[in-house]
């Protein structure tokens, strides 16, 4: 089945390209890890798949159903980018996760019996069920980022979107993070993955898509950390996609020239 | 006159149900400000609310009700000029800040009003409260609480994580719409007991208060709003016991009980705090080195703009937020 199908994605961010001509298909099961260096897009494709940021261009179906008529969130799970999950008030490790399961409450109603077993659940699959009374602020930056994992468990969704999970985070936190989402992989989840560099998490990807100046650089056989930085990915004479061969290497930043000089090809203003 | 006969005062009696009907709505509503760290922003409303109140006298209608009107329409202002990204939040409160206190000002010397009346909503007198302002207050109050505390689940999750919200499908622009508007109706409602420009702090102290003590969000907004009624009718019964011949207001008096709260609770915060960190367990990190095979354009040494760091009996390199040591070819991880 389907879980995503994005075709000739684009995202424009303040009227200037960010992502351009995205192809990309996800299928039931798969774990996919978006890697690509700082700036390349790949968080803005996540945040696109999700909805955060508007298509500028392109069709994009999550589960089948075009974007704009997809309403049923409780079958997707989001791991935002850890700025904290703390907040100016004291919360319990408990009551973030808890969150997750708005996708399954009503308007005010308690907490039924079936979310607080999913809330227990998520909680000892990623170690800290323990913790669970205790504040957020209390946790160090990695057990946080697992609450954040907890939290998009909770919903019970089929698919997972996680930006960067293991950035910042020590190492014994990600071989936890690790074992988390192994477990997600063996349940069948689908999981799409940013990650700067995988670390412990290389074993369980099935599929890199590398990015590069906003565009697919590489879909395929997954790849080890040192490969994704190789030239052949780095530079824009790609092999696995003409049409890059005829273009040279720009900066997303416009060109500025000041206004009675020369332009650098050449031409008086 | 004896304390009994004070307390049957049918005046009394309306201002100390005023006073625990907004000791308890304005700190729930201060709990989301806070957590969004929006904490003055029932400040900025409240000086948007001046003008409502001095358009109220200059035309002759209710001011409870205008005030209402304006503050919702400032609040909804706000709410635009942040999520439009034109300006900052604390901006977009600064410029209505004062927009609203000088059109205020503005609008009741036009009207021929004296300060004096005006003086009675900035600084709140709610001994003056008439049985048609404590009905008004009851319900809207019952309003804020009502939905404050109904909807905890959903404002929790907005306040904490707009984007995890966004993702979960809750409809984040109406929620926050929905803080501003209740900041704003209990800023009102606040207006009678401790005045338009003290608003802020019935509403944020109590919070700033109980979150000196509480681990979960839940239990500080329950001990917020308990404090804020404790507060609330200890300032009001304070400021009418006091001996004849000395003039204490209620609305500075329930402000500053609630900051005497805030001053016994913060160092036992702290004393907590520092006991927390001391309980905390070092992380376990590996104890073997682990081979790091990350492509180098250079050999790590003096001169190659890494931070060196001495560990035991070589020199680590920060790498990219982890540490490199020289192993032969490659580099361990220390």
């Amino acid at each position: 089945m389907r879980v995503i199908e994005l075709q000739g994605g684009a995202v424009a961010i303040g009227g200037r390209p960010v992502l351009r001509g995205i192809d990309l298909v996800v299928d039931d099961g798969d774990f996919i890890a978006l890697m690509g260096a700082n700036g390349s897009g790949k968080s803005t494709l996540v945040r696109a798949l999700t909805g955060l940021r508007p298509l500028a261009a392109g069709r994009l179906e999550l589960f089948g159903t075009p974007f704009a008529d997809f309403s049923d969130w409780r079958r997707v799970g989001f791991v935002p980018q850890r700025t904290g999950a703390t907040s100016g008030v004291p919360a319990s490790v408990w009551e973030v996760v808890a969150a997750g399961r708005l996708t399954h409450r009503r308007l005010l109603r308690p907490l039924g019996r079936a979310d607080r077993a999913a809330i227990t659940e998520a909680l000892e699959v990623v170690g800290l069920a323990e913790r669970a009374r205790d504040g957020v602020s209390q946790l160090s930056g990695g057990q946080q980022q697992r609450v954040l994992i907890a939290r998009a468990l909770a919903g019970q969704p089929e698919l997972f979107f996680l930006d960067e999970p293991t950035a910042g985070v020590d190492l014994p936190n990600q071989h936890a993070l690790a074992d988390a989402l192994g477990q997600l992989k063996q349940r069948g989840a689908t999981v799409v993955l940013v990650a700067h560099e995988l670390g412990p998490l290389a074993p369980l990807v099935d599929r890199a898509v590398v990015m590069r100046d906003g565009r697919k650089a590489w879909d395929g056989a997954p790849l080890a950390d040192h490969e994704v930085h190789q030239p052949w990915l780095d530079e824009t004479h790609s092999h696995h996609h003409a049409s890059h061969l005829d273009l040279t290497r720009h900066d997303h930043v416009p060109h500025v020239a000041v206004p009675l000089g020369t332009r650098p090809d050449g031409d008086e203003r | 006159m004896s304390t009994v006969d004070l307390f049957s005062l049918p005046f009394m009696q309306r201002a100390m149900i005023a006073a625990v009907f907004v000791g308890l709505a304005a700190p729930v509503v201060g709990t989301y400000l806070v957590q969004r760290r929006l904490a003055l922003m029932g400040d900025g409303l409240g000086h948007v609310a001046v003008t409502g109140v001095a358009l109220g006298l200059l035309t002759g209608t209710s001011p409870t009700w205008t005030a209402v009107v304006v503050a919702v329409l400032g609040a909804v202002l706000i709410e635009v000029i942040r999520e439009r990204g034109h300006t900052n939040g604390d901006v977009a409160l600064a410029l209505l800040f004062y927009g609203g206190l000088a059109g205020g000002v503005l609008l009741t010397g036009l009207g021929g009003q004296s300060a004096a009346r005006l003086q009675t909503f900035l600084f709140g007198s709610i001994t003056t409260i008439s049985l048609t302002d404590v009905l008004v207050t009851i319900a809207l109050a019952a309003l804020v609480i009502g939905l404050g505390v109904g909807l905890a689940p959903q404002l929790f999750a907005v306040a904490q994580d707009q984007e995890f919200a966004k993702v979960a499908g809750l409809d984040v622009r109406a929620y926050n719409l929905l803080v501003a508007v209740l900041a704003a109706v209990s800023v009102t409602v606040a207006m009678r007991t401790v005045g338009l420009l003290l608003v802020s702090a019935l509403m944020v102290v109590p919070v700033a208060t109980s979150q000196q003590l509480t681990r979960s969000f839940r239990t500080t907004l329950v001990a917020a709003m308990a404090l804020g009624t404790v507060a609330s009718l200890g300032g009001l019964v304070i400021s009418a016991l006091v001996p004849a011949g000395v003039t204490v207001s209620p609305g500075p008096t329930i402000v500053l009980l609630s900051l005497a709260g805030f001053a016994v609770t913060w160092p036992i915060g702290i004393w907590l705090r520092h006991r927390q960190r001391l309980t905390a367990p070092f992380p376990a990190g590996p104890l073997e080195p682990v081979a790091h095979g990350e492509a180098h354009e250079h050999d790590h040494g003096p001169t190659c703009g890494h931070v060196a760091v001495p560990h035991d009996d070589h020199v680590d390199y920060v790498h990219d937020g982890h540490r490199h040591a020289v192993h032969g070819e490659h580099y361990d991880e220390h």
